[in-house]
C-alpha cells in the first residue's frame, strides 16, 4: 500500500498553484476581472501511486491538470518535476520533460486527429523522440497495439473506425509510448458508456501495474476514482479542501463538502437507507469567490468565522489533510 | 473479417462519387472541363495548324469565315483572323496560355493565403492584427484593380523589352496576389478551431514544435474549404485574365490568350468578320461556366449540412 512514507520518491511537487483567467476587458485590453479556476492548489505525487482529484465541473481540476502539463501557463505557484522546477521552463527545456510526463484527454473524438492512421497516431511520440528504425516502429507499435487491449489488424484504420472506448484505448497508447513516469488522465472515461469505463479503468491498472506510471486522475465520478485512486484531493471553486487516502475519505470524510458528494453517490440497492445531504443554492462564481471558506454558502454547519477566515488546509490525522475550521 | 474491397469499388461507393453520379449537370461539365483542359494542353499536338509558324501562314487566306458558311474553307473549321491564322488553332494555343495563367494564378494565391491563414491563426497576436487588416484593407478594393495596380507597377519599372518577355510571371502575380485573402480568412478561421481541439494539445504534450503541429496536424485537417475555393477561384482568375488582356494590359499580341483573342477580334466586328472575335468568347464562356458549375458542386457534395 502505498502512503506518505518517506521512501517513497516524490515525482511531483505542486505548492500554491494559481491559475486566473482574465475575463472582461477595458478598452486598453486590460484584464478587470478574473476567473480563480485554480487558486493556490498543493499536492504531491509519488512514483507508482494514483492521485484522484475530484470537484464538480468548474472547480478547475481541468485547469490544474493542463497547467502542469504546460499547457496553460501558471499565474504563479510552483511546479517540481522530480525535485527540478518546471513552471517557467521554456520550450526547448521543456521537451525532456514532457517524455516523463503524458496525457489522456476526455474527448476521445477531439483528441485523435482524424487525418492519421491509428498507427501513425500511436508512433508520433516514438518518432519524436525516438531514432528507430521503420521495422523496431512497427513492432513497438505492434507491442503498444497489444498492451492496450487493440488488434494489430487495427492499424491502419482511421480514428473514425474505432468506437470511443477503441479510441480511448489509442489515446492510452499514445500517452504510454514513450514510457512516462506520469501520466495526467483528464477525465479519461466520463465521455464513455458505464460498460466501457469500466474495461478503461481496468486496462489503466493493469498498466500501472505492469510499468509502474504514476496517474494524477482527474474526474468527477467518485465511484471511478475510490477504484483507480490510492489518495484522493477534493477540490472545490479552485481549492483542495480535502486531501487523504482513499479508505479515510470513504470510511472517514473530514470535509462537509466531501461528506455532501459522498452522501450522492449512487448505492445500486434500491432498499438501502442513507442519509442523503442536499447542498442548498449553486456554487459560486469563481470570478468573485466568497470570503473566508469558499464552502460556507452552501456549508450546513456554517459559522460566523467560516464567513469571515479563510481555513488553511491542517492535517488531522498523519497523511489526512483537510481545510475546514469545525476539525 | 471480410476482405477488403478494392480502392475502385471504395472510390465507387463514396459520398462524392455518388452524388457525382446524381447530377447530369456535373458530370456535362466535367466532360466539358476535361475537353476544355485536354484541347489546351495538347494543343500544339491536337490543333489543326500552328498559327505561330509564320512559314505556314498566308494572309491570302485571311478573313475566312466558318466552313459552314459560304466562301469558308473545310480546312479552317472556324474560318480565319486578320493574318490568316486558323481561328480553331489560336483557341486552343490562347486557351493554354489562359489556363497555364489561372492555374498557376490560383496556385500562387492559394500558396500564400493558406501559409498566411495558418500563421495568423495559429500565431495569433500581433501578427494576426497585422495581416487580417491587410486584408480587410485588400479587399474594399475589386480584385480587377488590384491586378491592374500590380500590372502597372511592373509596366513602369520594367523595361520595355523585358516587359513581354516576362508579361506572363507578371500577371500570375498580379492575379495571384488579389486573390489570396479568401485562402487566408478561411484556412484562419478553420485553424482557429482546429488548435483549440484536443489533438493539437496532445501534440504539444508529445513535444511537437509549433511548426510540426501547423504542418502535420493542423493543416490536413483546414484543406477541405481550400479545395472548393481554389476550384472556383480557377474560373475567376480567367476571367480576371481575360479581361486584363482585354484590356491590353495583360498579354501581349505575341502570345495570345483568349482575351486577347477577343480584344485583337472586336475590331473586326464591325466589319462583318464577327468570327474572329465571337468563338474565342464562346470558348471562355465554355471554359469558366464549366469549372464553376464543377467547383459548385463541391461546395454543395462536399458541405456536410447539405448532405
Amino acid at each position: 500500500m502505498l502512503g506518505s512514507e518517506a521512501l517513497v520518491t516524490t515525482l511531483l511537487q505542486v505548492h500554491e498553484l494559481r491559475k486566473y483567467f482574465p475575463v472582461k476587458k477595458d478598452f486598453f485590453g486590460r484584464g478587470t476581472a478574473k476567473v480563480h479556476a485554480v487558486d493556490g492548489v498543493s499536492f504531491s505525487i509519488a512514483a507508482g501511486e494514483t492521485l484522484g482529484l475530484v470537484g464538480e465541473s468548474g472547480c478547475g481540476k481541468s485547469t490544474a491538470g493542463k497547467t502542469i502539463l504546460r499547457l496553460i501557463d501558471p499565474t504563479s505557484g510552483t511546479i517540481e518535476w522530480c525535485g527540478r522546477r518546471i513552471e517557467a521552463l521554456g520550450r526547448a527545456a521543456m521537451h525532456p520533460v514532457r517524455r516523463e510526463l503524458q496525457v489522456v484527454f476526455q474527448d476521445p473524438y477531439s483528441s485523435l486527429n482524424p487525418r492519421l492512421r491509428a498507427r501513425d497516431i500511436v508512433a508520433e511520440p516514438l518518432r519524436n523522440y525516438e531514432s528507430l528504425s521503420e521495422a523496431q516502429m512497427r513492432e513497438h507499435v505492434a507491442f503498444l497495439f497489444e498492451k492496450v487491449g487493440l488488434r494489430a489488424d487495427q492499424m491502419v484504420r482511421y480514428p473514425h473506425e474505432f468506437s470511443g472506448g477503441q479510441r480511448q484505448r489509442l489515446g492510452i497508447a499514445r500517452a504510454l509510448a514513450v514510457r512516462p513516469k506520469l501520466i495526467i488522465c483528464d477525465e479519461p472515461v466520463s465521455a464513455l458508456d458505464v460498460s466501457v469505463q469500466a474495461q478503461v479503468i481496468n486496462l489503466l491498472v493493469d498498466l500501472q501495474a505492469e510499468f509502474g506510471v504514476s496517474y494524477l486522475f482527474v474526474a468527477h465520478d467518485l465511484a471511478v476514482v475510490e477504484h483507480i485512486s490510492h489518495r484522493v484531493a477534493v477540490m472545490y471553486l479552485g481549492k483542495i479542501v480535502e486531501l487523504t487516502d482513499k479508505r479515510s475519505l470513504f470510511r472517514n470524510p473530514q470535509h462537509p463538502y466531501t461528506e455532501a458528494l459522498l452522501s450522492a453517490v449512487p448505492v445500486p440497492d434500491p432498499k438501502a437507507k442513507r442519509k442523503r445531504i442536499i447542498l442548498q443554492g449553486d456554487v459560486p462564481s469563481p470570478v468573485t469567490p466568497p470570503p473566508g471558506c469558499r464552502f460556507h454558502t452552501r456549508c450546513p454547519y456554517a459559522e460566523a468565522r467560516c464567513r469571515a477566515e479563510e481555513p488553511a488546509m491542517k492535517e488531522v490525522r498523519p497523511g489526512h489533510s483537510v481545510a475546514c475550521h469545525l476539525r | 473479417m471480410a476482405v477488403a474491397p478494392g480502392w475502385w469499388r471504395r472510390a465507387w461507393d463514396h459520398d462524392l462519387a455518388w452524388s457525382f453520379r446524381r447530377s447530369p449537370v456535373t458530370i456535362v461539365a466535367t466532360l466539358l472541363t476535361l475537353a476544355c483542359f485536354g484541347g489546351a494542353a495538347f494543343a500544339p499536338w491536337l490543333a489543326p495548324h500552328n498559327p505561330f509558324d509564320l512559314a505556314t501562314l498566308n494572309l491570302g487566306d485571311a478573313f475566312a469565315p466558318p466552313a459552314w458558311i459560304e466562301g469558308g474553307q473545310p480546312r479552317f473549321v472556324l474560318g480565319t483572323d486578320d493574318q490568316g491564322r486558323d481561328v480553331l488553332s489560336t483557341i486552343m494555343h490562347g486557351a493554354r496560355i489562359s489556363l497555364g495563367v489561372g492555374l498557376a494564378a490560383v496556385a500562387f494565391s492559394a500558396l500564400l493565403g493558406v501559409s498566411l491563414g495558418l500563421l495568423c491563426g495559429y500565431v495569433g497576436g500581433r501578427l494576426d492584427a497585422f495581416v487580417m487588416r491587410v486584408a480587410d484593407i485588400q479587399l474594399s478594393f475589386p480584385a480587377i484593380l488590384i491586378a491592374l495596380l500590380v500590372d502597372g507597377v511592373a509596366r513602369v519599372a520594367l523595361p520595355r523589352e523585358t516587359h513581354d518577355s516576362i508579361a506572363i510571371p507578371v500577371l500570375i502575380f498580379s492575379i495571384g496576389i488579389s486573390g489570396w485573402v479568401q485562402y487566408a480568412r478561411t484556412v484562419r478561421g478553420s485553424t482557429l478551431v482546429e488548435k483549440n481541439r484536443e489533438y493539437v494539445q496532445a501534440a504539444r504534450v508529445i513535444g511537437r514544435g509549433p511548426v510540426a503541429i501547423m504542418v502535420h496536424h493542423v493543416l490536413p485537417n483546414v484543406m477541405g474549404p481550400v479545395l472548393v475555393i481554389g476550384t472556383i477561384h480557377i474560373g475567376t482568375a480567367i476571367i480576371t485574365e481575360a479581361t486584363l488582356s482585354f484590356l491590353g494590359v495583360g498579354l501581349p499580341p505575341t502570345q495570345p490568350s483568349l482575351g486577347t483573342l477577343i480584344r485583337v477580334g472586336n475590331d473586326f466586328l464591325f466589319s462583318g468578320e464577327w468570327w474572329i472575335t465571337v468563338f474565342p468568347g464562346l470558348a471562355l464562356i465554355v471554359l469558366v461556366l464549366s469549372v464553376n458549375l464543377l467547383g459548385d458542386w463541391l461546395r454543395d457534395a462536399l458541405n456536410p449540412k447539405l448532405r
